[in-house]
C-alpha cells in the first residue's frame, strides 16, 4: 500500500518533471546540443535547464549610472564568451556612453560591437527589435528606460525565431512592470578587495541579483571579473556593517 | 566597327533665337551688343548684317555707319550655354550620347544611330531640316571623328559626310584652322605659307612639335583618329537604368511599391547575371504635373538581393508625394560593384562582421537614420582619451594597431567632463572626497595618478592627472586634476564611471 502510494508519488512528480519539459520549449527555451555557458557558474544554476538561456531577452535594473556602468561590465564579461572569436554584437541606445576601449579588459574586441545611436527611445525600440530578428549576431544590447509588456512580448517572439540573445538595459524605470523577459538582473558594485592587502583597486567585483527568472530560482550571488573570467566570491569578507546589511 | 560622329555647327545660334522670337527680325539686319571697354561691341550679327560685312567684333557705331537702320538688341551672355543645352537635351532624338563643343556646337556620337533612318544622308539631312524648321540655320558634318567632323562643319564646302576612314584625303584642301589650334599657330602656319592641311600632314613630327609646339600634333592625331577625343556627354548614361511608364497615373503607396519591385526585378537580374552588386541607386518618379520626385539608398556591400533592397527603399516611399500621380518610374543604380559568388556563400556561414543579414540590417539602420548614427570604433595611437579611438570607416576595415588594456579605463565615459569639488592632500595624493551632482562620496581606495600630456600638435592645454578610485559603497570613478597643484589654476573634474 504504501509502496504503491510512493510509486504513484513518483509518478507523479515525473509527470509534473516532464510536463515541465515539455512546457519549456514552449515557452521559448530550446535545449541545444553544444556548452552554452557564458562562465557564470553557479549562477547558471538557478535559469531552467541549468544553462544560461541563449536566444532570449535578459533584462537589467539600473538606478543610477554606476550601476549602470556595473550592468556594462558585467554585461561585457558575459558577452566575451559570447562572442567567442568571431561574433558581434549591436549596442543600440540613444546616445554614445560606452568607452569602447575599455571593452577589451572584458576580453571583447571593441571593433566587433557595432554601436548604433539614435535620437530617442521609440527609435532604440524600433532598431533594438529589428536587429534582434537578424541572425548571426551574438548578441544586442539595447539602453532604454521602460519596457511595457507588448514590446518584451515583441522582443521574446523575434528572438524565438533568430536565437539572438537579448540584454535591455534599464536606466533608472519608472515602474518594474511585468515583461516577458526571461529573467531580471541587478548588478550593484561591490568593494573590490585585493587578496594580499596591496593598496589600490583590484578587480571589479559586482553583486548579482536575479531578481526574477522564468521557471528558474531568483538568488543573489557575488562575482568578481578577474581580468578573464567570473569568479565566485564564495568566503565571507569583511564588509563594512552598512554594506553587509544592504546585501543581505 | 569605327565610330561616327556628328558636328552640328550653329553658325548664327544667338541670332536666330531673337529670329525666332521675334518675327519682325526675319527679314532686317540686326546685331546683337555688348559693353566693352565703354564701347558698344557686336556680339552677334544675322545674315542680312553680315552680308553687308558687319562681324563680329566690331563697334557698333561703325556697323550703324554702314546701315544706319541697323537694329541693336541687347546681348544675353548667358543665352548662348543655355540655348545649346536645350538643343543637346532634344537632339537625344538622334543619340543618347550628346555633347556641347563650347560657344556655338554639338557633337553627336552617331554610331550606330544612323541606319535607323535609313543611310547617313538622310539622318544628316533630317537633323538639318528639323533645326532648320525650328529656325536655326545650322552646319552639319559627319566623320569617323570629332575633329574631322568639326573641321567639315566649320570649313567644308562640298560633301559633309566623311566616309569611314577617309579623314585625310577630307582634311588636305582645308585650312589649318579646321583642326582648332591657337589663334597665334594658325598665324605663323599661314606667315610660313602652310595654308592647307595636306601641307603640314606630311611633315616630319619632330619638327612640327619644334616650331609649333605638341597641341598642333594632338590636335592633328585627333583628326585624322590616331588618338582618342573625350567629351562629357550631355546627360550622363547609366549603365543599369530600368523605366517602367504606367498607363493611369499612380497615386498610393501599394502602386509605387509594385512598381518598385517589378523595376527591382529587372535590375537585380541583371547584376545577377553579370556578377554585380548596386551599392547606390535611385528611385525616380515623374509626375503628372512633370515635377519629378526621387528616393535614394546606398548599401554597405555590393547587393543584389532585390527583397533586401526593397526593404531599404520602403523605408522611404513613404516620402513620395505622388500629387495628381506618377506616370513613370525610373530606377537607376549609380554605383555598382562586382560581387563574387563565393564570398557570398561564405557570408551566409559565418558569424562575424561579413555577415550578409548583419550588413543589410546596417543598411536599414542608415537608411532610416542616416549612416552617422551607426559607429564602430577602431583603436588610435593616442593617450589622451578622447582621442584613443577613432570611428572605422567601413564595416571591414582592419585594425591598424591592437587595442591596449594595460591600464585601467572606464566602462562609461562622459562626453565632456564635469567639474567636481574634491578635497586632496598635496601635491599628488588621490583624493580624500569628492562632491558629485550634490552626492558627497568618501574615497576608500584609489590608484594614481596616471599622467596624461596634452599633445600639444593637436591641442594646447593642460595635462591631466587620472586617478581610479572606488568610494565606500564599492562605486568606481574616474577623476582627473588638470594641471599643477603650483599653477593654482587646477580643477578636478570626473571624466568616467567604472564597472
Amino acid at each position: 500500500m504504501l509502496k504503491t502510494k510512493s510509486r504513484m508519488l513518483l509518478s507523479k512528480a515525473d509527470i509534473i518533471a516532464q510536463l515541465q519539459k515539455s512546457i519549456l520549449p514552449l515557452q521559448g527555451f530550446k535545449y541545444s546540443a553544444q556548452n552554452t555557458s557564458v562562465g557564470l557558474g553557479l549562477i547558471e544554476k538557478a535559469f531552467p535547464n541549468y544553462s544560461f538561456p541563449l536566444g532570449a531577452i535578459h533584462e537589467f535594473i539600473c538606478a543610477d549610472t554606476e550601476s549602470a556602468a556595473a550592468t556594462d561590465g558585467f554585461i561585457a564579461g558575459v558577452l566575451s564568451s559570447l562572442m567567442h572569436k568571431s561574433g558581434v554584437s549591436l549596442w543600440i541606445s540613444s546616445s554614445q556612453k560606452i568607452f569602447a576601449p575599455s571593452l577589451k579588459c572584458f576580453g571583447i574586441q571593441p571593433d566587433k560591437i557595432i554601436f548604433v545611436n539614435v535620437q530617442n527611445q521609440k527609435d532604440v525600440l524600433w532598431c533594438v527589435e529589428e536587429a534582434l530578428k537578424c541572425e548571426g549576431i551574438a548578441a544586442v544590447i539595447g539602453e532604454m528606460n521602460d519596457l511595457n509588456f507588448t514590446v518584451s512580448r515583441r522582443f521574446q517572439l523575434a528572438v524565438e525565431q533568430s536565437r539572438v540573445t537579448g540584454f535591455i538595459i534599464r536606466n533608472n524605470p519608472r515602474q518594474l512592470n511585468t515583461t516577458a523577459s526571461i529573467a531580471r538582473w541587478q548588478i550593484t558594485s561591490l568593494s573590490s578587495i585585493s587578496h594580499d592587502d596591496m593598496p589600490g583597486i583590484s578587480f571589479p567585483r559586482w553583486n548579482v541579483e536575479l531578481l526574477k527568472v522564468r521557471n528558474g530560482k531568483p538568488g543573489s550571488w557575488e562575482i568578481e571579473w578577474s581580468g578573464r573570467k567570473f569568479i565566485h566570491i564564495t568566503h565571507i569578507v569583511p564588509l563594512p556593517r552598512e554594506q553587509q546589511r544592504k546585501t543581505g | 566597327m569605327s565610330k561616327r560622329f556628328v558636328m552640328l555647327w550653329f553658325r548664327y545660334l544667338r541670332t536666330d533665337w531673337f529670329t525666332r522670337r521675334q518675327s519682325r527680325l526675319r527679314d532686317i539686319p540686326f546685331v546683337l551688343s555688348s559693353p566693352d571697354h565703354g564701347r558698344m561691341m557686336v556680339t552677334a550679327a544675322n545674315t542680312i548684317a553680315q552680308s553687308h560685312h558687319i562681324n563680329v567684333g566690331m563697334v557698333v557705331a561703325d556697323a550703324r555707319a554702314i546701315i544706319p537702320s541697323l537694329e541693336i538688341l541687347d546681348d544675353r551672355p548667358e543665352l548662348s550655354d543655355k540655348l545649346l543645352k536645350g538643343l543637346a537635351e532634344w537632339c537625344i532624338r538622334y543619340t543618347p550620347f550628346v555633347a556641347i563643343d563650347p560657344a556655338d556646337g554639338l557633337i553627336l556620337d552617331a554610331t550606330g544611330c544612323a541606319h535607323l533612318w535609313g543611310s547617313e544622308k538622310l539622318y544628316l539631312e533630317d537633323i538639318v531640316s528639323r533645326l532648320k524648321s525650328l529656325g536655326y540655320n545650322v552646319r552639319a558634318a559627319m566623320a569617323d571623328t570629332m575633329g574631322t567632323a568639326w573641321a567639315i562643319a566649320h570649313y567644308g564646302k562640298q560633301n559633309f559626310i566623311v566616309e569611314c576612314n577617309q579623314q585625310s584625303t577630307a582634311l588636305l584642301s582645308l585650312p589649318p584652322e579646321c583642326l582648332r589650334l591657337e589663334y597665334e599657330s594658325v598665324g605663323r602656319l599661314h606667315t610660313l605659307g602652310l595654308s592647307k592641311v595636306g601641307n603640314i600632314i606630311g611633315m616630319q613630327r619632330s619638327a612640327l612639335r619644334r616650331r609649333f609646339g605638341g597641341h598642333i600634333l594632338q590636335r592633328l592625331d585627333q583628326a585624322l583618329g590616331n588618338k582618342d577625343e573625350i567629351i562629357q556627354p550631355v546627360q550622363p548614361i547609366e549603365p543599369y537604368q530600368e523605366r517602367l511608364p504606367s498607363l493611369e497615373p499612380i497615386v498610393t503607396a501599394t502602386g509605387i511599391g509594385i512598381a518598385l519591385e517589378k523595376l527591382l526585378e529587372i535590375v537585380c537580374t541583371r547584376l545577377q547575371q553579370e556578377q554585380k552588386g548596386l551599392r547606390v541607386a535611385i528611385f525616380k518618379c515623374y509626375r503628372v504635373d512633370g515635377r519629378m520626385e526621387k528616393i535614394e539608398i546606398g548599401t554597405n556591400r555590393p547587393s543584389y538581393n532585390r527583397h533586401h533592397l526593397f526593404k531599404l527603399f520602403e523605408l522611404k516611399i513613404e516620402t513620395i508625394e505622388p500629387d495628381l500621380g506618377i506616370d513613370l518610374f525610373i530606377l537607376e543604380a549609380q554605383k555598382v560593384e562586382p560581387v563574387s559568388p563565393i564570398q557570398e556563400k561564405l557570408w551566409q556561414t559565418t558569424d562575424g562582421l561579413e555577415n550578409l543579414h548583419l550588413s543589410e540590417l546596417l543598411d536599414r539602420f542608415s537608411g532610416k537614420y542616416g549612416a552617422k548614427s551607426i559607429h564602430r570604433f577602431l583603436p588610435a595611437e593616442h593617450y589622451w582619451p578622447e582621442r584613443s579611438f577613432k570611428q572605422a570607416l567601413s564595416i571591414d576595415e582592419k585594425l591598424s594597431s591592437e587595442w591596449k588594456d594595460d591600464r585601467p579605463r572606464p566602462v562609461q565615459l562622459l562626453p565632456i567632463p564635469e567639474r567636481i569639488e574634491v578635497m586632496a592632500p598635496v601635491p599628488d595624493y588621490p583624493p580624500m572626497n569628492f562632491r558629485y551632482k550634490g552626492k558627497l562620496h568618501k574615497v576608500t581606495k584609489a590608484d594614481g595618478p596616471e599622467r596624461i600630456e596634452q599633445e600639444w600638435w593637436l591641442q594646447k592645454g593642460q595635462h591631466r592627472d587620472y586617478y581610479y578610485v572606488e568610494d565606500e559603497e564599492g562605486k568606481r570613478y574616474w577623476l582627473f586634476r588638470s594641471g599643477h597643484y603650483s599653477d593654482k589654476f587646477y580643477q578636478w573634474f570626473i571624466h568616467g564611471f567604472f564597472a
